[in-house]
């Protein structure tokens, strides 16, 4: 490194992964069910899915979580979104495909995916 | 492409260390793989979160769950509960952060929630040993700030301008000490990190050094170009080998990323830096005794003037700050000193932080604003004085310092009302007493120290401090005179005003202190042979209550020495004469029939 802007070029690189320690009222979370039969439903490919599409467009202040059952558990996968100044979203019977468009419509443009959402479901 | 979704934080600080932590991120990194998520979990040795007394601590993010007293066999459930399935092992979380269900969060807790961390601010947060992960946290940027838009001048007048005053135990106002030094004209300047940290019981310098180097690192660059150094030493004492490796790993990244070296920041400035390492002696704290020992001759004092900013390591300007002093610096740079001192009283800026020992539930490492009051630390933080026993007494500055009576509990502690009562910030140890201590063998324990690390240069601490401890074994011991309480204050006065350095000046102040405070005490022991808190054996005397004894014999026959004798069903005797007052019978006693 030589100069200021190495600095900073490694500070963003890094800061993201430092930032999934760190509690802030501003950040997104993403949970995914992962019980035992989330597991069972494919909650990990999509687990999966979200964490390497965040990467992929180097979101900050983006996480994925996990959690137990929801307690729907025929419409698992189910993944909930929470968003700064928004209520809760759920999402169901995710694949790894939708898991792209919610982050992309829904986590970058702030539009919800109505579609997979469990009140369309329903 | 690297998939992280978790992270596990393992505290990997002396403490932790030597509770098996070790172990436990190596059996994390097994069931990782056996649930084969060990790509998208990634496990990081952190230095201390300051809560030793919960260690083994692991914290698990982006949820935050705060898991103490983990074990090895825990280990795999955490990863395939938690994990894997994403449910939280509340069995194991610290018992406070579970309340109904609900999953509360760190900063919540009693023992966060009133601390401030500004010198802790990554401890426990980042990888020691990635400086990537320091460069995030905004590492390095005052450096930056400092060497492209700051002049020395400017940068040591943020310094003074924010109040910080020396964590070393002294308080000096940093700033002021910067522009001596920078005053002072000559070819050659150093700067000096003390990390010998020789007070008994304090662990702060060491847990900043094992949790977050760099800070360090950053702010001895940040002082070399302020006072017009190119050379930087580190002296930290031997028996810190976790705090060593991780300060040398550190230095290494440094220079490999060109921070240290030549053409810094291309900017024409070059700073260096090494470790020298201490053999333990307290008095290579002392700043003159410390750089005649990293010169390589003994490690003893002498006298200032000069001071170290005219004449220093090897004659040349210098100047010496402790560990946390440093660890401030790129905050203020950062941040402004306004922010900083925005923090902490009038006289007394930002934070101190406390290694909290003793009589205490949350025993550990604790951050507060200056100005905060020994109650509010050792009852909402501490979680107050285990067994239900009450306060009597908190030990502050360690050797040098001195007691603060229950009735001063709602002090503020910083600088000037410690002054005022008679003890000392000194470097952060913060001993907390209860009624089973007796203070007179408090003075004593602490006395025993400074007999033992007093140089020998000068000879009011060599031979006044021995004198000292002589009288005080004998009010122990029952011999002692109220002739004997008076020359012990004349001499512990001699000492202070005749000893050659800081160490032999303040070696009388726990025996002032709690001769201020606890004269009563003193007093009994001479005139009524009692020692009330039953800590002083030759005044104790064991006793068998004849309602009470059952003639169990269990007393009689666990006795080592066969100080007890009795009949079968019929109230037993202690021949005082044989009885060694081990206490053995009292705690073995079913009905409750023996006392001191
Ligand atoms: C006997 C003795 C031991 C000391 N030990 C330490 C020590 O372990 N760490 C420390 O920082 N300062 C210690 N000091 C204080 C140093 O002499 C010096 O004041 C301090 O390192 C200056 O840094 P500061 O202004 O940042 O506090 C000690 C002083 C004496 C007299």
């Amino acid at each position: 490194m030589k100069s200021l802007a190495d600095l900073e070029a490694i500070r963003n690189k890094t800061v993201n992964k430092v930032g999934l320690r760190k509690e802030n009222a501003e950040e997104t979370r993403i949970v995914v069910g992962t019980a035992t039969c989330g597991i069972a439903a494919g909650a990990r490919p999509v687990m999966q899915a979200f964490v390497e599409e965040i990467q992929k467009r180097n979101l900050s202040n983006t996480f994925v979580t996990q959690t137990g059952c929801i307690g729907v558990c025929r419409l698992e996968p189910i993944v909930e979104v929470y968003a700064p100044g928004q209520e809760k979203v759920t999402y169901v019977k995710m694949t790894p495909e939708k898991a792209q468009k919610v982050v992309l419509d829904h986590v970058v443009n702030g539009k919800i995916v109505e579609e997979y959402t469990i009140g369309k479901a329903e | 492409m690297e998939l992280v979704r978790s992270h596990v934080l393992v505290c990997g600080g002396t403490g932790c260390t030597s509770s098996g932590s070790k172990q436990i991120i190596e059996e994390f990194e097994t069931q990782l793989k056996n649930f084969d998520i060990d790509k998208e979990v990634k496990v990081i040795q952190t230095g201390c979160f300051g809560f030793c007394a919960m260690g083994p601590i692991v914290i698990v993010y982006p949820e935050g769950s705060f898991y103490s007293m983990v074990q090895k066999e825990d280990v795999a459930e955490i990863v395939e509960q938690h994990l894997l399935k994403g449910k939280i092992v509340t069995r194991l979380l610290y018992k406070e952060t579970v309340e109904e269900d609900n999953v509360k969060s760190l900063n919540e807790i009693d023992f966060y929630k009133k601390q401030h961390r500004v010198a802790l601010r990554n401890c426990g947060v980042i990888d020691p040993e990635n400086i990537d992960e320091y460069i995030a946290c905004d590492g390095y940027k005052a450096l930056g700030k400092a060497l492209t838009e700051m002049t020395p001048q400017e940068v040591i007048q943020e310094v003074k301008d924010s109040g910080l005053r020396g964590r070393g135990g002294g308080g000096f106002p940093t700033g002021v000490k910067w522009d001596f030094a920078s005053k002072s004209v000559n070819d050659q300047k150093y700067v000096l990190c003390n990390a010998d940290e020789g007070d008994p019981g304090a662990f702060m310098d060491r847990s900043v050094l094992e949790g977050d180097p760099h800070s360090v690192i950053e702010a001895m660059a940040i002082a070399g170009y302020a006072i017009g150094a190119n050379q930087g030493y580190i002296y930290v004492r031997a028996e810190y080998p976790i705090a060593v490796h991780r300060l040398q790993v550190a230095i290494d990244q440094a220079r490999e990323y060109g921070i240290l070296g030549k053409n810094i920041f291309e900017t024409g400035f070059d700073f260096d830096l090494e470790i020298r390492l201490g053999a333990g002696a307290f008095v290579c704290g002392e700043e003159t005794a410390l750089m005649t020992s990293i010169e390589g001759r003994r490690g003893e004092p002498r006298p200032r003037p000069p001071f170290p900013a005219v004449k220093g390591l090897w004659d040349k300007p210098t100047i010496l700050n402790n560990v946390e002093t440093y660890a401030n610096i790129p905050v203020i740079l950062l941040n402004g000193a306004k922010e900083f001192a925005k923090l902490g009283t009038e006289t007394s800026k930002g934070t101190k932080v406390f290694a909290l020992g003793g009589k205490i539930n949350n025993t550990g490492l604790v951050e507060v604003p200056m100005g905060t009051t020994l109650r509010e630390v050792v009852y909402e933080i501490g979680g107050g004085i285990p067994n239900g026993k009450q306060f009597k007494a908190a030990q502050t500055g360690g050797p040098s310092g001195g007691c603060i009576p229950a009735d001063l509990i709602d002090t503020p502690i910083d600088y000037d009302s410690l002054i005022k009562i008679g003890s000392m910030m000194g470097s952060g140890g913060l001993i907390v007493m209860d009624e089973d201590t007796c203070m007179v063998d408090i003075a004593k324990f602490f006395l025993e120290f400074t007999v033992d690390e007093s140089c020998g240069k000068c000879v009011p601490c060599r031979i006044g401090t021995k004198r000292l401890l002589e009288l005080l074994n004998k009010i122990t011991d029952g011999t002692g005179t109220l002739e004997d309480i008076d020359e012990m204050e004349t001499l512990c006065n001699t000492i202070k005003s005749s000893a050659l350095c800081g160490l032999g000046q303040t070696a009388p102040n726990p025996v002032l202190s709690t001769l201020k405070y606890f004269r009563d005490e003193y007093v009994e022991h001479v005139v009524d042979k009692k020692c009330r808190a039953g800590v002083c054996k030759a005044l104790l005397s064991y006793k068998i209550d004849a309602d009470k004894c059952k003639g169990c014999t269990l007393c009689a026959r666990q006795c080592p020495v066969g100080a007890i004798s009795g009949k079968v069903k019929e109230a037993h005797i202690i021949d005082t004469t044989k009885c060694i007052k081990c206490g053995v019978c009292e705690s073995t006693c079913k009905f409750g029939a023996i006392s001191k």
